[in-house]
């Protein structure tokens, strides 16, 4: 019998205490991963962990099971919270609001709606043909990859709160100023006209009213095995990265072209973020290498924004229902907002 | 019974359909299959978050890939 199945059917008092004893494990995982390495690499290998090879492998491994421990237990607990949201009580709540209130509610409902990018599409139809505002629309859709599971629980790990709190607040920012001008410019026009005449039939089924405990930790799980079976070769290949950077990349050279004094890192960052597809789980470990090595948090956290918001794949599925001059004013304004906040990052975390 | 996926071709509306077809020939259950790629009929059928099943023109899922066993407890009553 597999997990899920176990899951199931489980009464009450198997569901806690597995939950429980799984919450112990993780715990357990995590407070031994950092002892366990300095003793199998130090000690049983035999390498010396002040030189570079040395630190190159232990921070490869070190790091890869750190982030998967972090990965699974947020991708946990945030789809479990998740479930009690859905895209269609997000269009309820979304319906009555004007422009102005409705983009801040729209970004922040964009970071708590369980979504994919991949349904970009139907959600954009389905909101607009609702009636709701496409500037409102917008910035539903820019929050929800910008500000998400994944970026907030390495984010958290690897950088702690203050760096968390700020990158949350800065991608909200982002959604709601951008979806506010693009709202302002009446973006009507640049939409294909049969989003307009969609008809919205049938009943709606909401799919988190109906759902039990065991229903939302079988949701859960099956979301910490999709993520990490979607992103485990971009993890490694980021923190393979991220080692040999640990290691090997001299630290004058970054300083000279890309550190604090550098006025251009910022765009430069993110102009390479952009057409580059990776998620959070690819980038972080290389974020992580490079500020140890004196890079600026805003540089680097610019450069993540710009590979996480905006993905060629997304505005290829977008290119079905906004014509191309609203897709080019959805990429330049977001671009200009994460360039913004990486000048304001850089001026307020001390590298 | 006449059997809705809705959705992109995605791997999810794959697997989806995969676990709908096994679960209606454990039913026994004579279906139709229909892929439904269109966006303005898949939000036709209220559906925003892909990939959606649809049993004889009624919305039964949508947003979630179900396990077989569980498109059977869904399409059981309806057959």
């Amino acid at each position: 019998m597999t997990v899920i199945d176990r899951v199931h059917k489980a009464r009450p008092t198997q569901r806690w205490v597995g939950l429980g004893a799984a919450a112990v494990t993780w715990w357990a995982l995590y407070s031994v991963n950092l002892p366990f390495w300095d003793w199998l690499i130090g000690d049983v290998v035999g390498l010396d962990l002040e030189t570079r090879l040395g630190s190159g492998v232990h921070f490869f491994f070190y790091d890869t099971v750190k982030i998967l421990l972090l990965l699974t237990g947020i991708i946990f607990l945030v789809t479990v919270l998740r479930s009690f949201m859905s895209v269609e009580r997000t269009r309820a709540i979304l319906g009555g609001k004007r422009e102005g209130v409705g983009n801040v509610v729209a970004a922040s409902l964009g970071v708590i709606t369980p979504f994919c990018s991949c349904s970009a599409v139907p959600a954009f139809i389905g909101f607009v043909a609702a009636g709701v505002p496409v500037g409102v629309t917008m910035s539903f859709l820019i929050a929800s990859p910008l500000v998400n599971e994944v970026a907030i629980a390495l984010l958290l790990g690897l950088f702690g709160w203050g760096p968390t709190l700020l990158y949350v607040v800065a991608g909200l920012t982002i959604a709601i100023v951008a979806g506010f001008i693009l709202g302002r410019m009446r973006p009507e026009r640049w939409i294909e006209p049969f989003v307009f005449e969609t008809k919205l039939g049938g009943q709606t089924v909401d799919p988190g009213m109906s759902l039990t405990w065991n229903d939302r930790i079988q949701i859960g799980i099956e979301e910490v095995k999709d993520i990490l079976k979607k992103i485990w070769p971009y993890l490694l290949v980021g923190i393979g990265i991220g080692a040999a950077i640990h290691g090997w990349a001299p630290e004058q050279w970054f300083a000279d072209h890309a550190g604090p004094d550098v006025w251009f890192a910022v765009p430069l960052a993110v102009l390479m973020g952009v057409p580059l597809y990776s998620n959070a789980a690819g980038i972080l470990p290389m974020v992580e290498a490079l500020f140890d090595k004196g890079l600026p948090m805003g540089t680097l956290l610019a450069f993540m924004m710009a590979t996480v918001a905006l993905s060629l794949p997304e505005m290829i599925l977008l290119r079905r229902v906004l014509k191309p001059q609203l897709i080019g004013l959805f990429i330049g304004v977001v671009t200009v907002g994460i360039i913004a906040v990486g000048y304001l990052f850089n001026a307020v975390i001390p590298t | 019974m006449n059997i809705k996926i809705l959705g992109h071709g995605c791997q999810n509306c794959a697997n989806l359909e995969k676990a709908t077809r096994e679960a209606a020939s454990a039913l026994g259950i004579d279906a139709t299959y229909e892929k439904v790629t269109d966006d303005a009929s898949i939000v036709g059928y209220g559906v925003m978050r892909t990939p959606g099943l649809v049993v004889d023109e009624k919305l039964v899922l949508s947003g979630r890939v179900p396990t077989a066993d569980q498109v059977q407890e869904l399409l059981a009553p309806l057959a």
